[in-house]
């Protein structure tokens, strides 16, 4: 067959072979692909037709395979490429995909590639990079503390796992960076959900409260309609407050085991908002109006959750109790004190990633402000 | 009046065959639509009661159809206008396991033959009636094992065949009957393993299915029926796959030169009367 493609109608290729009944094989095969045969003795000889270089007749070739060559990741992906292979030579006639996300302007992200590189790279096994075996044990009002603030944590990163999962089921394969980073990003949110599960369930506590409140808040992400909206409510923002909190966490930390899980998730999360980042910047070089998108999006939210608690109390006071370290006045003071700075810092992350993407100062400080009060 | 065409639906893809083809032909102005039949014997009479306008028929539903017509007195306008390229030339094998001690027909004389369904050409009427023209008379001298499966269907589905295959190699019979195209088939499969058996005999070329047209037909849109088919290319993306899923590169002009062993079966089982009746026993559909 190999040497049928690579000749011309009418040409002839010789078949040899020791197998007594090959010219009965030989007769139907070629009577199937359209080959028309001679039959000597002693040997076979096939005329090609030439329908073998003919089904590729039309056929187009989907890109290259290199993202750096010029013009290799196309401006639209043709439903006719399937799934097939950025490069590929795919054949006319095939079946039409429907992916809804097919325009590079619309999901891009120039810098996909390395940080799906460095993401793969620093894939953490959750058994051996946390000693869990960690001697250690905590007040009982400091391990409920932890416990209700990994529930909180679990139930954020479930969202965090789900947005990106909606949309990588969407976006055509040609765009094969971005879907990478995207399923990297969903491997490291249920290693999270695991690993704060654990943790949860390390001195035998079960999760605590989930409020309406932050359900609601979460549920607004899964309502963008649009890529770029959900990626930027979610990572830019959402994401980008988070690390903030598992720093925050990381370092105030009551046990070295909740130390080693936050200071872990963190490191990705941080990843997860560069690509966010690298995103946002290369579509709002693309459509200016995006920008009016993005704030409206904020602004919606901020009406759709004005009526809500925000950030549940019982995870607030978590925070503060774990901030404190103990359960004395001063203590207390000094835990609600910290926890506050670090609602400041993360508005002032928000400001700043704001600001990098094109927004004035004003523009940030107030749209900074009207973050969920879940954070995320 | 849209062309009526009936076709056998032997298997799901029929449907997308002909939904395809339907299409197709109706961005090129045909009128056209079709009918799916369960078996053949339905569809060549709905061609006689003027139901549908042409038949994709096999060998043996052609043999029927050109019996009723004959006695209708209407050849003239029942004819094979098209058919597959690879509808052409085929071969039936008669086949044994390697270690077998059957050397030549003569030693096929009280052993097991298996042939396919009672109503495949392929696999059970044409080589059943080669080897009578060898001197071999199956039935009387030997033990023929039929395996019916889905009679009407006139082995179009080729599982009697496999079965037949399968009995082979399990030592169930000694000898197997099948187009030759499916001893690399089978032994693809497995059903064969390769190397383990040896094709004994060889049937004459012979002729597999064709369009054929009704006695009542209008001769126009037969005409651009046919037009249409002989102007398909294998390269035209819009229909390569239904070409692809029809088995065939190419349509090509009918032609019945290649029926005579399938007609000499036909009379000598008594398959069909004269008239194109059912004469044999035994056939359910």
């Amino acid at each position: 067959m190999r040497a049928l493609r690579q000749v011309p109608e009418g040409a002839v290729v010789a078949v040899r072979g020791a197998q007594p009944d090959l010219a009965i094989d030989l007769a139907g095969w070629c009577r199937a692909k359209g080959i028309s045969l001679i039959e000597q003795p002693g040997a076979s000889y096939l005329v090609s037709r030439g329908f073998q270089r003919q089904r590729w007749a039309h056929a187009e070739r989907c890109g290259l395979s290199d993202p750096r060559a010029p013009g290799a990741v196309c401006e639209h992906a043709s439903p006719t490429w399937g799934v097939a292979a950025r490069g590929a030579l795919v054949e006319a006639g095939g079946p039409e995909f429907q992916f809804p996300l097919s325009e590079k302007s619309t999901l891009w992200a120039e810098d996909a590639a390395r940080l799906y590189a460095q993401a793969v790279a620093n894939q953490w096994d959750p058994n051996t990079a946390i000693d869990w075996g960690q001697e250690f044990d905590l007040p009982g009002e400091v391990e409920d503390a932890v416990a209700q603030l990994m529930t909180y944590l679990v139930e954020n990163e479930n969202a965090a796992l789900l947005v990106p999962a909606r949309f990588l089921a969407q976006m055509h394969p040609h765009f094969r960076e971005v879907q990478q980073m995207l399923a990297v990003t969903i491997a490291d949110e249920a290693r999270h959900v695991e690993v704060f599960t654990r943790r949860l369930g390390l001195r035998g506590r079960g999760p605590a409260l989930s409020t309406a409140g932050g359900q609601t808040s979460l549920k607004t992400l899964f309502d963008a309609a649009e890529f770029s909206v959900a990626s930027f409510l979610l990572s830019v923002l959402g994401e980008g407050s988070f690390v903030n909190l598992l720093n925050f966490l990381h370092v105030h930390a009551p046990d070295p085991v909740t130390a080693q899980v936050c200071r872990l998730a963190a490191k990705d999360e941080a990843r997860h908002v560069a690509f966010g980042m690298s995103h946002l910047q290369w579509h709002l070089h693309h459509d200016r109006d995006l920008a009016l998108r993005l704030r409206r999006a904020i602004e919606r939210r901020h009406d759709e959750l004005a009526a809500t608690d925000g950030l549940n109390e019982e995870v607030f006071d978590a925070l503060v109790l774990i901030a404190a370290g103990a359960f004395t006045l001063d203590a207390i003071e000094q835990g609600y004190r910290r926890v506050r700075q670090l609602e400041q810092e993360m508005a002032d992350g928000r400001r700043a990633r704001l600001m990098k993407l094109g927004f004035s100062a004003a523009d940030a400080s107030d749209l900074a402000q009207k973050h969920t009060r879940n954070f995320m | 009046m849209p062309l009526l065409l009936g076709a056998v639906a032997y298997a799901p893809k029929v449907v997308t065959i002909w939904e395809g083809f339907k299409a197709f032909f109706g961005r090129r102005g045909l009128d056209f639509d079709f009918v799916l039949y369960s078996n053949y014997e339905r569809q060549v009479e709905a061609q006689f009661a003027g139901d549908i306008h042409v038949a994709w028929n096999s060998p043996l539903a052609w043999q029927r159809a050109e019996r009723m017509a004959r006695a209708r007195g209407v050849t003239d306008r029942v004819r094979a206008i098209a058919m597959r390229d690879t509808d052409c030339d085929l071969t039936s094998i008669v086949v044994v396991r390697a270690d077998s001690p059957i050397r030549s027909l003569p030693d096929l004389r009280g052993k097991r033959i298996g042939v396919g369904a009672i109503d495949s050409p392929q696999a059970t009427l044409i080589p059943l009636q080669w080897l009578r023209e060898q001197g071999i008379d199956a039935e009387r001298e030997a033990t023929v094992v039929r395996h019916d499966v889905l009679g009407g269907k006139h082995g179009d589905h080729i599982g009697g065949e496999r079965d037949a295959a399968a009995a082979l190699a399990t030592g169930e019979i000694d000898a197997a009957c099948i187009i030759d195209g499916n001893h690399l088939l089978f032994t693809q499969e497995g059903v064969l393993a390769p190397g383990s058996t040896r094709v004994l005999g060889r049937t004459p070329p012979y002729d597999h299915c064709n369009f054929t047209t009704s006695p009542h037909a209008a001769a126009a849109p037969i005409e651009r029926f046919l037009e249409l088919l002989l102007a398909m290319r294998y390269d035209d993306p819009e229909v390569r796959t239904l070409l692809d899923l029809e088995g065939l590169k190419q349509w090509r002009v009918g032609r019945t030169s290649g029926y005579a062993l399938l007609d000499r079966a036909v009379k000598a089982t008594n398959f069909f009367t004269p008239e194109g009746a059912i004469g044999v026993n035994g056939y359910r559909y």
